[in-house]
């Protein structure tokens, strides 16, 4: 492997060209050299599936959000063939480590919308016991490891899940989902040498959606994309088309093969664009142009899968309005239920810190219950909790 | 009963969790067949194989951040950070994953199997970079446990304790006693409470209170005040996260004195913590102010390193002031 040289000739990676691996031509065909993955009809509707009813949640909480019915919310739309159509070629018992902008894999394993909206309202039945903002869903059942806040952190903790998988000897494996600016943070380049070197099998998936908040990947790195990081680890890698959902599938299917087989991690990079804000809190008219969106959004991913699915015959106009208009409907009253559902009793305050309440955090908590009994109408969902008699009206977010 | 010094009392705890439980998995740099720089994993990786002790990239952000992963996925990882000086690029991993893993999923998911080993403390000429006592940042995150062992006895339960707690650990191990103590050990399994301290001597004048490689340094002091007449209380608070303010209290409503003392800086160091809590707990019963013996405001030292130790000449002045005042 190693050479020798006599004059100092430096490279810099040009050398190296990845290609983008594509299927689906934007009308719904295939082009012309390349092959369909082997999904069935029920398969490739489950996916569909999935990747709509992402977008119609995404609209409506965003709609809520707006509405004032929500503190906060961060869309998918635009991603979704890229986290849905790698999230079915898994098992389902493979582990998914996401950043956040993932529900679309949620929605493939078949969280419930009662789910999502639970997580959102942060009411009594949200298994985070309404301790996380709004999208930091987790389901043990479904195997998605809660969301955290922090980004990349999630990186090389697939790296040490994926280690663990593999000691096991069950054949499973980890997918961790990242954006292209989280991969700027030293837990990315951490994680991928840590995975290459111990030989774990992990899929780093790269979703490269062009923007990290405002700072546009041109200005997140110089080099071409994130692909290229993998060779300094010795990894394999491969670019896809994001919204050509039969592309993600594939690679992610054949990633799937080199991590679980031959127990080696692989980087998927999936260039898509985020259509939507960066969150609720974001408005990208101060820093792109609608043009730029204009040209993304004839991409659709949703839009190309659904011509794929008419020339197929697996779908039909009928069955896409009944679909979206039955989604939206579910949507609405699952929210309508969510929202009034009470808050997480009191004493989730300080459960779960550590597997059992420390003397002194007990202490504290007696305190303050009696704190709360001597002011009830200042903090109504404690009071509530504590049986006190408060004002119906008082149990609101404060500032609204 | 053999005699080990801390290290032998260390590498015994370890081989005996590995021994016992599959899952206990041991990684960090150097750690695989040279055994660590301290040879705390000596023979591990020949005993246990090369996939339960392993070298680790030089990454600590990605040591804790893999070790968490494994936690999560039900391994018992004993992840060693090679001094705590170096902890830093894995300060969000703690602080913000491990710490907060368990209370944020509601419990469905937690990294209670994780422990991370590292040496802590001066004493060894290491200057800035090879003395530090972080203990006071990580006793500030509640959802960890901060261990701190004063001898080999000590290090081999408590250690075994870390190991099979339901919540993660960081076990500070005090280097300078790395060889330097020994004592006897029990060869067979044992554990020692985490949250508890010790009451290492009984005494009516006064209450000194210490942690990990400063036991050794109090007992110096101690022996001092004796010859001075005074009887002093002595403990040892082995936990910092959480720790056992009963047993201080306790000992303060008797001895209406308390020296605290530790290698870290005085501001924010964990002594505040505790004067502060003793302080309501024995307001009406204190003779004397609550005295702190640590470390200067400064980053640690090297070639001034004798005058910034809280030596035991200090402890025994401030244990003189506060009998006298």
């Amino acid at each position: 492997m190693t050479q020798t040289s006599y004059a100092p000739d430096f490279m810099t990676g040009d050398e190296f060209s990845i290609p983008t691996f594509r299927v689906l031509s934007p009308e719904g065909e295939l082009h012309d050299e390349a092959q369909a993955p082997k999904l069935t009809r029920d398969h490739a509707r489950r996916i569909y599936h999935a990747m709509l009813a992402t977008r119609i949640l995404d609209e409506r909480m965003m709609a809520a959000q707006r509405q004032g019915r929500l503190s906060f919310y961060m869309q998918c739309t635009g991603e979704e063939a890229a986290v849905v159509g790698a999230t079915a070629a898994l098992d389902d018992t493979d582990m998914i480590m996401a950043q956040y902008r993932e529900q679309g894999a949620l929605m493939y394993r078949g969280f419930s919308f009662d789910e999502f909206m639970n997580q959102l309202f942060g009411n009594e039945l949200d298994y985070g016991k309404g301790r996380q903002m709004p999208v930091h869903y987790g389901s043990r059942k479904l195997h998605y490891m809660t969301i955290s806040s922090p980004l990349a952190t999630q990186i090389p903790q697939a790296a040490g899940y994926a280690y663990g998988q593999k000691l096991a000897e069950e054949g499973g494996c980890t997918i961790t989902f990242f954006g292209e600016g989280a991969a700027s943070e030293g837990d990315f380049h951490a994680a991928l040498n840590m995975a290459s070197v111990h030989q774990v099998p992990v899929i780093f998936f790269c979703r490269n959606n062009g923007y990290a908040i405002s700072t546009p990947a041109n200005e997140q790195f110089a080099a071409d994309g994130i692909a290229p990081r993998a060779f300094g680890y010795h990894m394999h890698v491969i670019r896809v088309d994001g919204n050509d959902v039969l592309a993600v599938y594939e690679a992610t299917h054949q990633a799937r093969k080199i991590a679980v087989e031959k127990n080696q991690p692989v980087l998927i990079e999936a260039m898509t664009y985020r259509l939507a804000a960066h969150s609720s809190s974001d408005d990208p008219s101060g820093y792109r142009a609608k043009s730029e969106e204009e040209t993304w959004r004839l991409k659709d991913p949703i839009l190309r899968m659904q011509k794929w699915l008419s020339h197929k015959e697996w779908w039909s106009d009928d069955e896409e309005a009944e679909t979206q208009e039955r989604l939206r409907r579910e949507v609405l009253e699952t929210m309508k239920r969510a929202e009034k559902r009470p808050s997480p009793a009191l004493d989730t305050l300080i459960s779960d810190v550590y597997a059992d309440i420390t003397p002194a955090l007990q202490h504290q908590f007696d305190a303050l219950k009696q704190h709360i009994r001597r002011y009830p109408e200042a903090y109504p969902r404690g009071a509530k909790s504590l049986d006190l008699d408060v004002r119906d009206d008082a149990n609101q977010p404060e500032g609204e | 009963m053999p005699t080990m010094n801390m290290l032998q009392a260390i590498n015994n705890a370890l081989g005996i969790a590995m021994a016992e439980d599959e899952k206990v998995v041991c990684f960090g740099e150097d750690v695989g067949v040279f055994g660590g720089v301290f040879r705390a994993t000596s023979h591990l990786q020949e005993k246990y194989g090369k996939a339960r002790c392993f070298n680790t990239p030089l990454v600590e952000q990605g040591i804790i951040g893999f070790a968490n992963g494994l936690a999560a996925q039900g391994g018992v990882p004993v992840a060693e950070i090679q001094f705590a000086d170096y902890i830093f690029p894995a300060f969000d991993q703690i602080v913000n994953e491990t710490a907060k893993f368990r209370y944020r999923s509601g419990d469905l998911f937690n990294v209670g199997g994780l422990t991370i080993r590292t040496p802590y403390g001066g004493g060894i000429h290491g200057g800035l970079y090879h003395s530090q006592s972080p203990e006071a940042y990580f006793a500030h995150t509640p959802g960890l446990k901060v261990v701190m062992p004063r001898n080999p006895y000590q290090a081999k339960g408590l250690l075994l304790a870390a190991i099979r707690d339901p919540d993660p650990v960081i076990f500070f191990e005090p280097k300078r006693l790395y060889r330097a103590s020994t004592g006897e050990v029990p060869e067979e399994d044992y554990q020692l409470p985490i949250g508890e301290a010790e009451i290492t001597k009984e005494g009516t004048d006064v209450t000194v209170v210490g942690w990990g490689a400063q036991m050794e340094v109090i007992d110096k002091a101690v022996a001092l005040a004796e010859e001075a007449g005074i009887a002093c209380e002595v403990i040892d608070l082995r936990s910092l996260l959480p720790w056992d303010a009963d047993t201080v209290a306790e000992s303060v409503l008797k001895t209406g004195r308390l020296v605290i003392t530790h290698e870290a800086p005085l501001t924010g160091g964990f002594a505040g913590e505790i004067a502060t809590t003793i302080q309501e707990r024995c307001f009406l019963y204190l003779e004397s102010p609550i005295a702190r013996v640590t470390g200067l405001d400064t980053p640690f030292p090297l070639t001034l390193e004798k005058e910034y130790f809280p030596d035991h000449l200090k402890i025994f002045e401030a244990i003189q002031h506060s009998v006298n005042f």
